[in-house]
């Protein structure tokens, strides 16, 4: 440790604890309060994108959001090996 | 008509039968017949919170098989009228809580007692299953920590899907939320979670703000509900939630820090 550090106050954590908390409660009640078929529905997706791509199963997300009275169901593919869509 | 209450939290040590054991002497305190029900099968604690340990004789499970009748496992306790005790069995037997024999015992409590404090077990499983499914009010006790605010959001969900009041499309379980070991200092410098975060997050209505102290402690070691401390914060703390619960609008205390002197600070650490 460096004698600056003793005098580097370190930024407060709780902001980070809340986000990350944010984040995942978002996340968690999608996938509880979101329709049955879609823990399903992204396995087939899942098993699609394999065909084609070599993917990790954490790469694909599927989730539903609401918008006033409106459900939007969201997809995320992200591709393998960075941009350009390479391979 | 009688209320049956459950304190519940996903997480454990948390400080649920500490604050179930306060909240029972608090409603006891104002003249409502109480009885604090364990239903932490194998892991019996509240009789040790609740200071009664060597009073127990027959529990909760011998009632439910029917080796005991119900007023023969009730305790009453020595230093608040119109407070019980129904302490459970040390049993490593998973399924001693039937739904028809827990549904029962309650029957015949609800006859009884104005309010029936359930004091659930950690976990997702049977005991808390059983703790919450025929409650009509949850007191949900949160620590300003992220593992607790996710479990307890996990059980808000448990208590708006698997409840007898959500089986049988009633009105859903009134949701109240208790932040325990709620640390001042640690607010005000940026290192917890506030209680306006946790609200925003958890999103259900606040029924108080129990502070960090050590008379928490030496209340359990005492075998004394905290409220019976009435000197100390957190006694305060929760007579005020009970307040609340029973109706008195309440402002919330100890959400800001007392300004120490540098002098006092200097006391306090070196004491």
């Amino acid at each position: 440790m460096s004698l600056l550090d003793l005098f580097r106050k370190q930024p407060p954590s709780a902001p980070a604890a809340r986000e990350r908390l944010q984040i995942l409660m978002a996340h968690e009640r999608a996938g509880v309060r979101g329709p049955d078929y879609l823990p399903k529905l992204h396995k087939d997706l899942l098993r699609v994108c394999k065909k084609y791509m070599q993917i990790s199963d954490d790469k694909v997300s599927v989730r539903v959001e609401e918008l006033g009275n409106v459900s939007m169901l969201e997809v995320n593919i992200e591709l393998p090996g960075g941009g350009a869509y390479a391979r | 008509m009688s209320k049956i209450i459950v304190m519940t939290s996903g997480k454990g040590g948390v400080g649920k039968t500490t604050s179930a054991a306060s909240f029972a002497a608090g409603l006891a305190l104002k003249g409502h017949k109480t009885v604090v029900v364990d239903f932490d099968v194998g892991l019996r604690n509240l009789d040790l919170v609740m200071g009664c340990e060597r009073r127990v004789v027959f529990d909760f499970i011998n009632v439910i098989n029917g080796d005991a009748r119900l007023k023969q496992a009730l305790i009453r306790d020595k230093r608040v009228e119109n407070l019980w005790i129904l302490p459970t069995s040390q049993t490593r037997d998973k399924n001693a809580l039937t739904k028809p024999g827990v549904e029962r015992v309650l029957g015949a409590l609800r006859q009884e007692f104005d309010f029936i404090i359930c004091d659930s077990p950690a976990g997702i499983e049977k005991g808390a299953l059983m703790a919450l499914y025929f409650s009509d009010e949850a007191v949900i006790v949160t620590n300003p920590e992220i593992s607790s605010v996710r479990d307890s959001d996990r059980i808000l969900g448990v208590l708006a899907s698997r409840s007898r009041r959500a089986e049988l499309e009633m009105e859903p379980v009134k949701e109240h939320l208790l932040l325990t070991r709620y640390d001042l200092g640690r607010v005000e410098t940026g290192e917890m979670l506030t209680v306006d975060d946790v609200m925003e997050i958890l999103a259900i209505p606040l029924l108080g703000v129990v502070p960090e102290s050590q008379s928490v402690l030496r209340a359990s070691n005492l075998g004394s509900p905290v409220i019976l401390d009435s000197a100390s914060q957190p006694g305060q703390a929760y007579a005020d939630a009970v307040g609340r619960f029973l109706g008195d609008s309440l402002e919330h205390r100890f959400l800001t820090a007392e300004r120490r002197g540098i002098f006092q600070r200097l006391l306090r650490r070196s004491a």
